[in-house]
């Protein structure tokens, strides 16, 4: 069982790079912030195998901390994107 | 107990097939619109079956400690509220700020 | 606000706190547990307004409706994941997008915010624009027969309008 989270990790970051790609060479700032978005979803899935692969339960309370973290910028992101400013 | 391994096995082979085609889509789409689609959608699935494989392991290798079985789904439920949300508002912010669709027929941005 | 909805509001607010900290804390002595429901008492004195919106009649039975559409909703999702893993890896990539808008009968805050979620969710189309003194959405859709499923079916607008007693 250890070897399938082992190989779970491995293809999880492989198709990471995959984003990083766009992340990099996307035409535009809105197709930058998609791309760090979804690393970020991926990074909560990636933690939850490591959490079992090296047997310590305190990587889901950091899973559950990244999602609000990777929630709460994106939609600052958004909002200043669209505005022009935060506040008025 | 060799069936909850095949079980689980099944469920993280589908959740990462489905986090693969999601990053595929990202980089063969055409445009900003269509590229949202196929992130927004796939990776929500992908991520919440590789997050529920996770689960049954938990509950069948260590009985007792029910509460990380809780938080589990607790992440589950906060991952299929807050991708769709994310998704629409940067596309909200795309289209009021000017960007383009992509018709039939274009050339790639 | 009169005094009975915002005694209500509070402890509703503070009973979610305190399953909260329960949940994600995992030991039960006394020190922290005491330390933890005062915590959830001042947050929930203070900023009660933001989670339990106003009144609403027959709260009991709108949330047994919703527990009856979240399967079908579900259903959908994977639905949706199938046709969009169909259109990447055909090797001709049939997608023809536009932009559709249509009107609800829906003026609700919740039944909006549970329809748009619903829309992004379903197979080839994501919400673009809410307004919610017409109920008018702007949708973009990736092909023609997820718009017209959308537009002429008006499946998913009915249901969510069954689900709450059609605000």
């Amino acid at each position: 069982m250890i070897t399938i989270f082992w190989i779970t990790i491995l293809l999880i970051a492989i198709t990471m790079g995959l984003s990083l790609y766009r992340g990099v060479a996307g035409p535009g700032v809105f197709n930058r912030v998609a791309a760090v978005n979804i690393i970020g979803t991926k990074t909560i899935a990636l933690l939850v195998v490591m959490g079992y692969y090296f047997e310590r339960p305190y990587f889901f309370d950091i899973a559950l901390l990244y999602a609000m973290i990777n929630f709460i910028g994106t939609l600052v992101f958004a909002k200043y994107l669209e505005r022009g400013e935060l506040w008025s | 107990m060799v069936i909850v391994h095949v079980v689980v096995t099944a469920l993280l082979g589908v959740g990462v097939f489905f986090t693969l085609v999601g990053s595929i889509g990202l980089l063969r789409f055409p445009d900003f619109y269509t590229r949202l689609h196929a992130t927004g959608k796939c990776d929500t699935l992908g991520g919440g079956l590789i997050i529920l494989g996770a689960m049954i392991y938990h509950f069948f290798e260590y009985p007792g400690t029910l509460l990380v079985v809780a938080k589990l789904a607790f992440l589950i439920f906060f991952i299929f509220i807050a991708n769709p949300t994310a998704t629409h508002t940067i596309m909200k912010a795309a289209y009021k700020t000017g960007v383009e669709p992509w018709r039939l027929g274009e050339e790639r941005r | 606000m009169r005094l009975g909805e915002r005694a209500f509001g509070i402890l509703i607010t503070f009973c979610i706190m305190a399953v909260f900290w329960i949940l994600l804390s995992g030991i039960f002595d006394a020190f922290h547990l005491i330390s933890g429901l005062a915590c959830c008492a001042i947050v929930s004195i203070i900023s009660h307004d933001l989670l339990v919106k106003g009144k609403s009649e027959k709260k009991l039975q709108k949330s047994l409706r919703l527990l009856i559409y979240i399967p079908w909703e579900l259903w959908q999702i994977v639905l949706a994941n199938i046709d969009v893993a169909y259109r990447v890896l055909h090797p001709r990539m049939p997608i023809d997008p536009l932009i559709i808008e249509f009107e609800t009968t829906l003026r609700g805050e919740f039944s909006l915010t549970t329809l748009a979620n619903s829309i992004t969710l379903t197979p080839g189309t994501i919400t673009i624009l809410v307004e919610p003194e017409r109920g008018k959405f702007c949708v973009h859709a990736i092909a023609k027969e997820p718009a017209d499923a959308l537009l002429l079916d008006q499946k998913m607008q009915r249901k969510v309008a069954h689900v709450f007693l059609e605000t």
